[in-house]
């Protein structure tokens, strides 16, 4: 129990997957300006990841591993995913027109985050169990939310302020990200102090 | 098509990673040491020129609809193929790169050169456009390691540059990674004499421009 606890609140603070392995980095920059589109996109991906890792894992285990074919998990991996995007958008778009009118306009952005890809890859490098796979979905998927909330309202103030030429735009946005990231590195060390 | 100015475009002047802001994944994350850079670079630049030759030739016979899938596939058996090579021959460098050698699949430098010129231009211009984003790519990802390096491991590939000097740890430290990222591309700004101005630096020609800008507005792409 303590090994999932120490997975899933390290892939939302220690490891955050946006701030300290630096996967997912372009919705981070990119659909972060207002709250609404970043819990819109966060939502989204923790949806695609937890389900792509639930996915993944039989496959991975039961029918790569046996047949000494685990090097073929990238091409694998990266085609359920995308076959898995696009059932949802197309099931959610015939039968669930609401959540469609919501969350559809973020998914062709998840095929290509480095996030949902990584964390498949992360639980079968890491030889994670089924329920440890979910967790640290679900975990990096709740940090890559946190991440984004909490730099949707960082931004704003940015916006505001009077800033050197240089650095207008994307600079200051990376040295603010910066200074975020800052923030969770306080974090080291207190998840397994907690629970091991 | 003049392609000397299709080779160098990729190297300065559209630049992947200091003016369009793409792979900015990898090149966050690998560039504690230049070295890792140096290798990242090549190893994106293979798979780079690789794919954008085979998609080249291919193109007239991939049905649109199906084409990112298409591309994804080309692109990941390359990838698959280059983790092979290093684990085989660069151990310490297949273990440094860790999960970001598998996710150069997902790298939108790729995506983004397979979908915006080889699938619309002939062989040479497409191997020479890979070469020259590749060798940019490797050229910025060397950058910003070399920076990171000197200041936070006070080393040059792995060479030390005496005692004199004191390692500032925040800058191997992610944090660092995003500010000294920052740091260049403000530098790029100057340099360039605000020429790449905020417009010309950011996200617009990301394969996915269209539809994050959708996602920002909150409208549904159609």
């Amino acid at each position: 129990m303590s090994a999932i606890a120490v997975i899933f609140f390290g892939a939302i603070l220690t490891d955050n997957f946006v701030l300290s392995k630096f996967m997912g980095i372009c919705p981070f920059l990119g659909v972060s300006k207002k709250m609404n589109s970043a819990l819109g996109m966060s939502a989204a991906v923790t949806f695609v990841m937890v389900m792509a890792s639930m996915i993944t894992y039989p496959i991975y285990t039961f029918l790569l591993v046996p047949n000494e074919l685990g090097y073929l998990q990238t091409v694998v991996f990266i085609l359920i995913i995308a076959l898995f995007v696009q059932l949802v958008e197309i099931i959610i778009k015939r039968y669930a027109k609401p959540l469609y009118n919501s969350l559809g306009v973020y998914l062709p952005l998840i095929t290509t985050n480095c996030a949902v890809l990584g964390v498949t890859i992360l639980n079968a490098d890491n030889a994670y169990t089924f329920a440890e796979s979910v967790f640290n979905a679900l975990g990096g998927g709740i940090g890559f939310a946190l991440a984004l909330v909490i730099f949707a309202g960082v931004r704003g103030r940015i916006d505001a302020s009077d800033l050197p030429k240089a650095f207008k735009g994307i600079p200051a946005t990376l040295v603010a990200a910066s200074i975020v990231s800052i923030s969770f590195l306080g974090f080291g060390g207190i998840v397994e102090k907690i629970f091991v | 098509m003049n392609y000397f100015r299709t080779f160098t475009k990729g190297l300065i002047k559209e630049n992947p990673v200091l003016v369009m802001l793409l792979g900015t994944c990898p090149t966050l994350a690998v560039t504690t040491l230049a070295m890792n850079g140096l290798g990242m670079g090549a190893a994106t630049t293979f798979v780079l020129v690789c794919s954008n030759v085979v998609i080249s030739l291919l193109k007239n016979f991939i049905p649109k609809q199906v084409r990112l899938p298409s591309f994804i596939v080309i692109i990941a058996g390359f990838v698959t193929f280059v983790s092979f090579m290093l684990r085989s021959n660069f151990p310490e460098l297949y273990e440094a790169l860790g999960v970001f050698l598998s996710l150069i699949t997902v790298n939108c430098i790729i995506l983004g050169r397979a979908e915006m010129f080889a699938s619309k231009n002939n062989v040479r211009a497409s191997f020479l456009d890979g070469l020259g984003m590749g060798l940019g790519f490797t050229l910025a990802l060397i950058l910003i390691g070399a920076i990171r390096e000197v200041l936070g491991s006070g080393t040059f590939f792995g060479l030390s540059i005496g005692d004199w000097f004191q390692p500032i740890g925040f800058f191997s430290s992610p944090a660092g990674g995003f500010f000294v990222f920052g740091c260049v591309i403000a530098l790029v700004n100057v340099l360039s004499n605000y020429k790449m101005s905020s417009k010309k630096i950011g996200c617009a020609s990301c394969p996915n421009a269209s539809a994050c800008g959708q996602a920002e507005k909150g409208e549904i792409a159609e």
